[in-house]
């Protein structure tokens, strides 16, 4: 059987997380990725680390993030190169690029010319904050899109600083908001034989990740929401909603009556009608002086056995050694061809008829594929 | 044309994650029918203590559940089960997340299905997988980001931070999402349906992908959070949000030297070798922390924006909605209710052929829908 998007060829002019994500994930699915890139440094993110980690030349990240592709050198400043840039656009199905609004114009890269030759192309860019407005040159970085977003108000406590989320989730919201437009385009090209042009940013889709507590603001008379005093999960969400430190760890506590908890938890003060939203810090303030006089073990037990939801809290060093990680199989070594050392990630975490989309291969190394290339499509 | 005109999800899902993933389909124009229990619907329409309320309701149903429509019936009446066939048979793709058993009892498992719709794209989420010993664990948003160490990465210190978005949830629809668009891409060139399946889990863990394989590739070693304002463990000064004498700002991967130089912070301008931020990092931000406090965030961002230094203010909502940035995106919509009231959200972040996609249809009352579909009692 086919990979569901066996065929298609995308070519990813995009650097760092948010879009050459997106392109990972098409690659995943099927696709034939190909990285356009500058001679000499390539995607900026060769040389981006986490942790000061780097292999063969380039940052482990990198390779984390742009497995399975294939890489074509090519400098857009050069006639002749951009040429052969076109040409091997004229056979693309889909093509990605984030760099600031403009640039793609001043090349002859952009949608508009782009489809006169190729009607049927999709075509997708990232900003960081959309196309017009004062806001068009702000750089567009995962933190400073987070921060720009309100979202540093939503997690940690209520007497903490603004935090903001520690992964950089408004990439990662931004690429796959990316890959689903050209994926809905794609389909739609399967009907009408067009293509399209798909635009994401990542203040919008920092909008669309916290839609549901930013909705819940707008429509609350503009009352900011508050992090709760302790143990905050969730800003739009009564006690006892959190986490909690027992006597000797800690302990997620999920969704689920006060008054219930109370009697698991033998605790008399929760069994009243307070109202688990207004009076969620005293709620639970009393919750977390109950769970400190015992084990998470013990709380973990008296819970389940109340069909309560309530789980432990996990740092990696716990999570690889247990059993629902073990059984998902995730683990992945991308390393390039003859080097020693491996270079662990994740799968795909979509599976099609039962399989992990996605297969197990590396990452390229800048231009490895440019002569190939050229000499494939006549370039 | 939005892109998917003319599809249409038969949405057997509640509460977040899959109504989410059926949203984007719903906003980029498919046809999304819910199939809701008669009496009290999608569970999430009354999740237990919510911030907000519409008609007594959870208003976050109506967040993600706008432009959808709604049948009511009774799953476990194998009378009431059999009008669905129709539905299932015209259906471009489903969408499920009951737990694997009551699926499977239910006659709505995949091989069932298959049998009355074979070009289906059938996507169905779990919390753990289906065949993981944790499969009977609650599949629950909070849950799941602890379970996978996701309380490790925010802000400061050793105690654990959860994520106060739910993204496991929206993660996991997302990934749903995209995997169904690329099954109805396959069935439009060669008429075959298949089974998508996705996970809380997965999703957590393929968010983390970047921290979680530095952790992997750097002899499985626990990255702790930097001490001096912690963003992500991963990286180096002076990433992070520092509080200036009036408000906040962050500034993300800068050379260290350059910003003390910009900055008048002279102990900053000594590192000079690039390793030493990450490696020195709570040490040079504490030099960083203290300097800022010194003045207003506008006179931080007058000096660092025009030298194109990546910094920002940190805006709460109240600040963004007054800016002309966000403005300029018209990012808001108004959705109309049944009952004649109407709600402020967001749109969908997507454009398409330059234009944004709006919603149409309300968030469905239970049922709304039935005699539409021959539901009718």
């Amino acid at each position: 059987m086919m990979k569901l998007l066996e065929g298609v060829i995308v070519l990813d002019f995009c650097q760092f997380l948010s879009g050459p994500s997106a392109a990972m994930r098409l690659g995943d699915l099927g696709a034939r990725v190909i990285k356009v890139e500058r001679p000499g440094v390539g995607d900026s993110g060769r040389q981006l680390t986490l942790n000061n980690l780097m292999s063969d030349g380039d940052s482990v990240n990198f390779q984390i993030i742009n497995r399975g592709k294939e890489s074509y050198a090519a400098d857009l400043k050069n006639p002749e190169d951009l040429m052969s840039v076109r040409r091997l656009i004229d056979r693309a199905d889909v093509m990605i690029s984030n760099f600031r609004p403009g640039i793609m114009e001043r090349m002859g890269l952009d949608y508009e010319t782009v489809k006169k030759t190729n009607p049927g192309i999709v075509y997708g860019t990232v900003t960081g904050y959309g196309t017009e407005g004062p806001w068009v040159k702000k750089p567009g970085q995962d933190l400073l899109a987070q921060v720009i977003s309100g979202a540093a108000y939503l997690t940690g406590d209520r007497d903490d600083p603004p935090i903001a989320l520690g992964l950089s989730l408004a990439d990662s919201i931004t690429g796959t908001h990316l890959a689903q437009g050209l994926l809905a385009c794609l389909v739609r090209r399967g009907k009408t034989g067009v293509g399209g042009k798909v635009e994401v940013s990542l203040l919008e889709s920092m909008m669309d990740l916290q839609f549901e507590n930013f909705s819940n603001y707008l429509n609350r008379d503009g009352q900011l929401p508050q992090r709760s005093k302790l143990g905050n999960a969730n800003v739009d969400l009564g006690a006892p909603y959190g986490i909690y430190e027992t006597k000797d760890s800690f302990i997620a506590v999920s969704m689920g009556s006060v008054k219930d908890l109370g009697a698991l938890l033998d605790e008399p003060e929760l069994m009243g009608d307070d109202d688990p939203m207004e009076k969620r810090d005293e709620l639970k303030d009393i919750i977390a002086r109950r769970l400190a006089t015992d084990t998470t073990a013990h709380w973990l037990d008296v819970l389940q056995k109340g069909d309560f939801w309530c789980g432990e809290i996990y740092d990696w060093d716990q999570m690889v050694r247990s059993e629902f990680f073990t059984a998902l199989d995730t683990l992945i070594d991308i390393r390039r061809p003859e080097l020693e050392d491996p270079i662990w990630t994740t799968k795909c975490p979509i599976r099609v008829n039962g399989k992990r989309a996605g297969a197990g291969t590396f990452a390229p190394r800048l231009g490895a594929d440019t002569e190939k290339l050229r000499h494939e499509f006549g370039l | 044309m939005k892109p998917l005109e003319g599809f249409t999800i038969l949405d057997f899902s509640q509460f977040l994650a899959g109504p989410f993933a059926s949203l984007r389909l719903a906003d980029m124009g498919a046809t999304v029918i819910k199939v809701e229990r008669p009496g009290t619907g999608d569970s999430y329409r009354t999740n237990y203590g919510p911030a907000l309320k519409f008609n007594g309701n959870n208003a976050s149903y109506y967040f993600v559940n706008r432009n959808k429509e709604s049948v009511s019936l009774d799953l476990k009446n194998q009378e009431q089960r059999e009008k669905l066939i129709p539905l299932i048979q015209s259906a471009d793709a489903m969408l499920i997340n009951f737990r694997a058993d009551v699926t499977d009892r239910l006659g709505l498992d995949y091989e069932s299905v298959k049998k009355i719709n074979p070009s289906i794209v059938y996507g169905e989420i779990t919390g753990y997988g289906r065949d993981n010993p944790w499969k009977d664990r609650p599949g629950q948003d909070l849950l799941v980001q602890c379970a996978t160490g996701a309380c490790y990465l925010s802000g400061s210190g050793s105690d654990p931070i959860p994520f106060g978005v739910s993204v496991a949830d929206e993660f996991s629809g997302m990934y749903m999402a995209q995997g169904i668009l690329a099954g109805l891409y396959r069935r439009g060139r060669t008429g075959e349906g298949c089974k998508i399946e996705t996970s809380l889990a997965e999703a957590m863990l393929d968010i983390e992908f970047e921290n979680f394989g530095a952790y992997l590739n750097n002899g499985r070693k626990l990255s702790p959070r930097s001490e001096v304002n912690g963003v992500n463990p991963c990286h180096g000064a002076p990433y992070g949000i520092y509080a200036a004498r009036d408000g906040y700002l962050a500034l993300a991967m800068t050379p260290v030297p350059e910003l003390g130089r910009l900055l008048g912070c002279e102990p900053l301008t000594r590192y000079t070798q690039k390793a030493d931020w990450f490696d020195k990092m709570d040490e040079i931000k504490g030099f960083l922390r203290d300097h800022l406090k010194t003045g207003t965030v506008d006179r931080w961002l007058q000096i660092l924006e025009p030298a194109d230094i990546w910094c920002a203010r940190v805006y709460n909502w109240e600040e963004l909605l007054e800016t002309e940035g966000f403005q300029s995106l018209e990012m808001l919509q108004t959705v109309e209710r049944e009952d004649g009231n109407s709600f402020a959200t967001t749109r969908c972040p997507i454009r398409i052929d330059g234009e944004s996609l709006l919603n149409e249809k309300p968030a469905p009352a239970i049922g709304a829908q039935n005699q539409k579909y021959g539901m009718a009692n």
